[in-house]
């Protein structure tokens, strides 16, 4: 990358509301049904159908706003954005304009050289979505398009970024943080892949020490954090090129093809659109008193960085184990129930980072999905501290409940898995194993003393792992002792 | 007496009393249809099918005795109201087709009652106009003389009362297009407030000055209609919940005592001569009624024009691009791509009116233009309303005269479309105020047509001109009278 201009990078984010019905009818918002069977009158556009706001895209805006540190406009109206396009039914999007429900927040992120910056973000509106287009898909349809309506009328938030970024990598941790946010308030699934928190980027490159901005291109379709990446650095090459040469950027839409990772002029200012965005006379405007506001901030879940030191101070553990634990919600709200169960939160921290972790990878689970229970793990560690059975033998419970869905109590039970305390059993298996290895005896009371791990590890095998380990130690350094 | 001269308060006594049957009634209504259509073209659609076995429902309802008063009466609808398997045109090329999924909440209240509904009736496209000559299926002829306009854009509602074609009709009224027509055709029609009736399935013109209102023989049965449609609907945003009056209650409690305020900016130089001795009369009327009268200024007057083709228009602009042949109702089918296919469709749909205002509510949207235009309307209607608010202060109604003309000839101002627009100057304020306004009779020029006086009511404030509306109609016999056709 040339390094004679510095990058500036604002973003436009669409995050879909996890509603169950849209933001203007009573129709579902469940993903993959067959086209157009989630439709009515309203979201097709029919002559004669209004608009009903759904008072919960309200409070989902209100909880976003809030977590990003906006003000809640306590009066926003919506406006309509006119525009033909097949998939826009009635012909104009309803968004807002001139009075967005959130303005002037913030977001904290961490730089490549490990420092805070804080972006701004200037607004977050309420909106609609488009439905969806097919272009001859079928055999019998080719040049055919089609349009399915069962997306149009979802409700969407655009969270509109300050132009603060200087890298892509900057423009990565603003994305990544505030995909946490929305996916830790319950307001956005977070799937990217299905649409659900997409991202223009605005990129202007200028000489390094100017005031002024240099001309912008704006980048569409990214849909995932890599490919956001790629189209940054792609538009800053090229935006540099042609300065270097001494020409002139041109302020454009592009289009981000994800196969060659380039970025191609889709209109230019020319051909902008004139929305001609006026209030919808359709609705009245959205007032939200202080008493709303204050009801949804009490509601609020914990956010991710109070979550992290509150588990550095009150669980003991390493940042770094707190990290990992708070970067998806679900992952938290799991490990907190584990420790509210259990009560020590390095036992828990390398439990569920540990085995919980690797058997999701292994069967491609998520957390919310773990047959493993936040109760069923607690109480199988609750097993290794009372000595029912060892740190070793846990981890053979662990599989087995997770393979059964089973408690530990019962797998313990069924497996014969118990701990072997008793040191008359011990003994006497200790006692078999010396008379059957004399000659490691005689190295061991030579002075050879790594000959120990070796009798440890018959004897525990002898016991198939379920003799207690201190137990072991002490009656073998008696016995070998002679 | 033929049934079809009765109204819907004394058909209603006849068909609970058993001294007549809805289907009886329906066949008398669809014979007057057939008889006297040809030379009105009052309806689009007629549903005769429909009409009877609603009729013989009603007829089982009422059998019952669970028959509301509306239940088993003939009435039909502008052709602007969704209606669940009756196409519905907007008199609209690009609508000729369509046939709604659905029925708006007019017309559920309506069918709920048990009302029979006899069809779909001619208006002006899209609502757009004054003398219903806009309409993709031909002109209306007024019932008082075929070569005079009914007025619009509710005509077809305005002359199938006048010409006893249903006991009742709806229309809609944006800048006058209820009590316009009433004027013209010599019937009773009120706009309600903006807010007391759904909009709900009402195909939109304006937003945010549309508003529903029947259309009826007398002011009673305006009453009843009214009744029947108003109130709150969830499904309509701009609906306001606020309690409906029972408007027949005080329909008899005169006008001893009220105060009617006469705007001076509404009697102005060019109000038609025969307009004004009409309407001055009304006012004496009135006076020896025991009201009161007094002289009020509505200083914003002279904007309302203006103001309200801004507005109106720019609503338009964006409520009109869903008629884009994509998803319904007419398309042309284009080899060279969308944007043809766009254009084909919305050419051959729309007509020339539709158009011009298409274009006019683009302009004033427009970026650039948008301030001066759209913008300072909307400062321009607060004024309006204001003035208007003021001015209740010191009234409890006002009285005005409805146009400034009785109807004119069929194409006299086809192609002048200022003058066009000029007909609603006096029913387009109370648009833009959102308040309400009523046309009653109140006399007949020398050629033989009819002229219309407008009481206005305080926002929500119906029942007022209602009872004042009652009073006059009492003392006077202008709403006997009954059109040659």
């Amino acid at each position: 990358m040339s390094s004679k201009y510095e990058t500036v990078i604002g973003l436009e984010v669409h995050v879909q509301l996890t509603t169950a019905t849209k933001i203007f009818c009573g129709c579902s918002t469940a993903f993959g049904s067959a086209p157009n069977s989630q439709t009515c009158p309203v979201c097709l556009g029919l002559p004669g159908a209004l608009p009903v706001l759904n008072r919960k895209v309200v409070e989902f805006a209100i909880k976003t706003g809030l977590a990003t540190g906006c003000s809640i406009a306590p009066r926003s109206v919506f406006a309509r954005k006119n525009y033909f396009y097949p998939d826009l039914p009635k012909g104009y999007q309803i968004s807002q304009f001139e009075l967005p429900i959130c303005e002037h927040g913030h977001l904290e992120i961490e730089t490549e050289e490990g420092g805070a910056k804080t972006v701004g973000i200037t607004r977050i509106h309420m909106e609609e979505d488009a439905g969806k287009l097919l272009h001859g898909e079928t055999p019998d349809s080719a040049g055919a398009s089609f349009v399915d309506l069962n997306r149009a009328c979802t409700p969407l938030l655009e969270i509109v970024s300050e132009p603060d970024m200087r890298s892509p990598d900057e423009a990565i941790a603003y994305l990544k943080k505030l995909h946490q946010i929305v996916v830790y308030l319950g307001v956005c699934d977070g799937n990217m892949e299905e649409g659900s928190f997409r991202c223009d980027a605005n990129v202007s490159i200028r000489p390094w020490g100017q005031k002024a901005f240099g001309t912008r291109a704006e980048l569409k379709n990214i849909n995932s954090f890599r490919f956001i990446k790629q189209a940054i650095e792609y538009e800053v090459e090229r935006q540099a090129e042609i300065l270097d040469e001494g020409g002139r950027v041109i302020q454009e839409t592009r289009l981000f093809d994800s196969v060659s990772g380039t970025t191609r002029s889709m209109r230019g200012k020319e051909e902008a659109h004139d929305y001609r965005y006026f209030p919808d006379p359709d609705l009245v405007p959205l007032v939200v008193s202080r008493e709303w506001v204050e009801k949804v901030r009490q509601e609020l879940p914990e956010l991710p960085v109070a979550r992290l030191e509150r588990f550095i101070r009150e669980y003991d553990i390493p940042r770094y184990d707190a990290e990992v634990l708070t970067a998806e919600r679900a992952m938290a709200d799991y490990y907190d129930e584990c420790v509210r169960l259990h009560g020590n939160g390095k036992t828990c921290s390398n439990w569920v980072m540990g085995e919980v972790t690797r058997a999701l990878n292994e069967s491609g689970l998520g957390i919310a999905e773990s047959p493993v229970t936040p109760a069923m793990l607690a109480g199988m560690l609750g097993r290794i501290d009372d000595g029912t059975i060892s740190g070793k033998i846990a981890k053979t419970v662990f599989d087995a409940m997770w393979k059964s869905g089973k408690e530990a109590d019962a797998v313990i039970e069924e497996q014969g898995l118990r701990q072997v305390t008793d040191t008359g059993a011990i003994e006497s298996i200790i006692e078999e194993i010396i008379a059957a290895n004399m000659g490691q005896v005689a190295e061991y009371r030579a002075g050879k003393e790594k000959v120990f791990g070796f009798f440890v590890g018959q004897v525990m095998k002898a016991s198939k792992g379920k003799a207690n380990p201190a137990a072991v130690n002490e009656l073998l350094k008696k016995k070998l002792a002679g | 007496m033929e049934l079809t001269e009765l109204t819907i308060h004394e058909l209603h006594a006849r068909l609970v009393a058993g001294e007549l049957t809805s289907v009886d009634l329906t066949r008398a209504y669809l014979a007057r249809i057939a008889a006297t259509d040809d030379k009105l073209n009052a309806f689009i659609t007629i549903c005769s099918e429909e009409a009877l076995a609603a009729a013989a429902a009603a007829d089982r309802r009422i059998a019952e005795g669970s028959a509301d008063l509306l239940t088993g009466i003939p009435l039909a609808l502008k052709d602007i109201f969704c209606t669940e398997g009756v196409r519905t045109t907007c008199a609209s090329r690009i609508l000729e087709n369509f046939v709604p999924p659905y029925d708006g909440t007019t017309v559920s209240r309506l069918k709920e009652r048990g009302a029979v509904l006899l069809g779909k009736l001619n208006m002006d496209e899209f609502a757009m106009g004054s003398s219903n000559e806009n309409s993709a299926f031909g002109p209306v002829k007024n019932p008082w003389n075929p070569e005079t306009v009914p007025g619009g854009s509710s005509g077809g509602s305005a002359a199938a009362v006048a010409a006893r074609q249903a006991a009742g009709t709806f229309g809609t009224d944006t800048g006058g297009s209820i009590r316009q027509p009433a004027a013209h055709c010599g019937v009773v029609g009120l706009k309600p407030t903006y807010g007391r009736v759904s909009r709900y399935g009402v195909i939109a013109y304006a937003s945010s000055l549309d508003q529903v209102g029947p259309l009826a023989r007398d002011v009673e049965d305006c009453a009843i209609l009214l009744q029947a449609v108003a109130g709150y609907d969830p499904l309509d945003s701009t609906s306001v919940d606020t309690p409906v009056p029972d408007y027949r209650a005080t329909l008899r409690q005169g006008v001893k005592g009220l105060r009617i305020g006469l705007p001076r900016e509404y009697f102005i130089e060019g109000l038609d001569p025969e307009v004004k001795a009409a309407v001055e009369a009304a006012i004496a009327t009135f006076r020896q009624l025991g009201a009161e009268t007094v002289e009020i200024g509505l200083p914003h007057t002279d904007y309302a024009v203006a103001c309200y083709y801004l507005i109106a228009t720019a609503e338009a602009s964006s409520n009109l691009a869903r008629y884009d042949g994509v998803r319904f109702g007419l398309r042309v089918e284009a080899g060279r791509g969308l944007i043809d296919m766009y254009m084909k469709s919305r050419e051959a749909g729309f007509g020339a009116e539709v158009k011009r205002r298409i274009m006019l509510g683009t302009y004033a949207l427009s970026s650039g233009y948008y301030d001066a235009y759209y913008l300072k309307a909307q400062k321009v209607r607060t004024l309006i309303r204001q003035d208007f608010l003021e001015a209740f202060n010191q009234v409890d109604v006002m009285l005005t005269p409805v146009a400034p003309t009785p109807a004119f000839r069929l194409g006299e101002k086809a192609d002048d479309p200022l003058q066009m627009y000029l007909s609603d100057i006096f029913t387009i304020p109370v648009n833009l105020a959102g308040t309400c306004g009523m046309s009653v009779p109140c006399g007949f020029s020398g050629a033989g047509l009819p002229i219309g006086l407008q009481l206005i009511g305080k926002p929500f404030g119906e029942a007022d001109i209602l009872r004042a509306g009652f009073a006059f109609e009492q003392a006077t016999e202008w709403h006997r009278r009954v059109a040659p056709i």
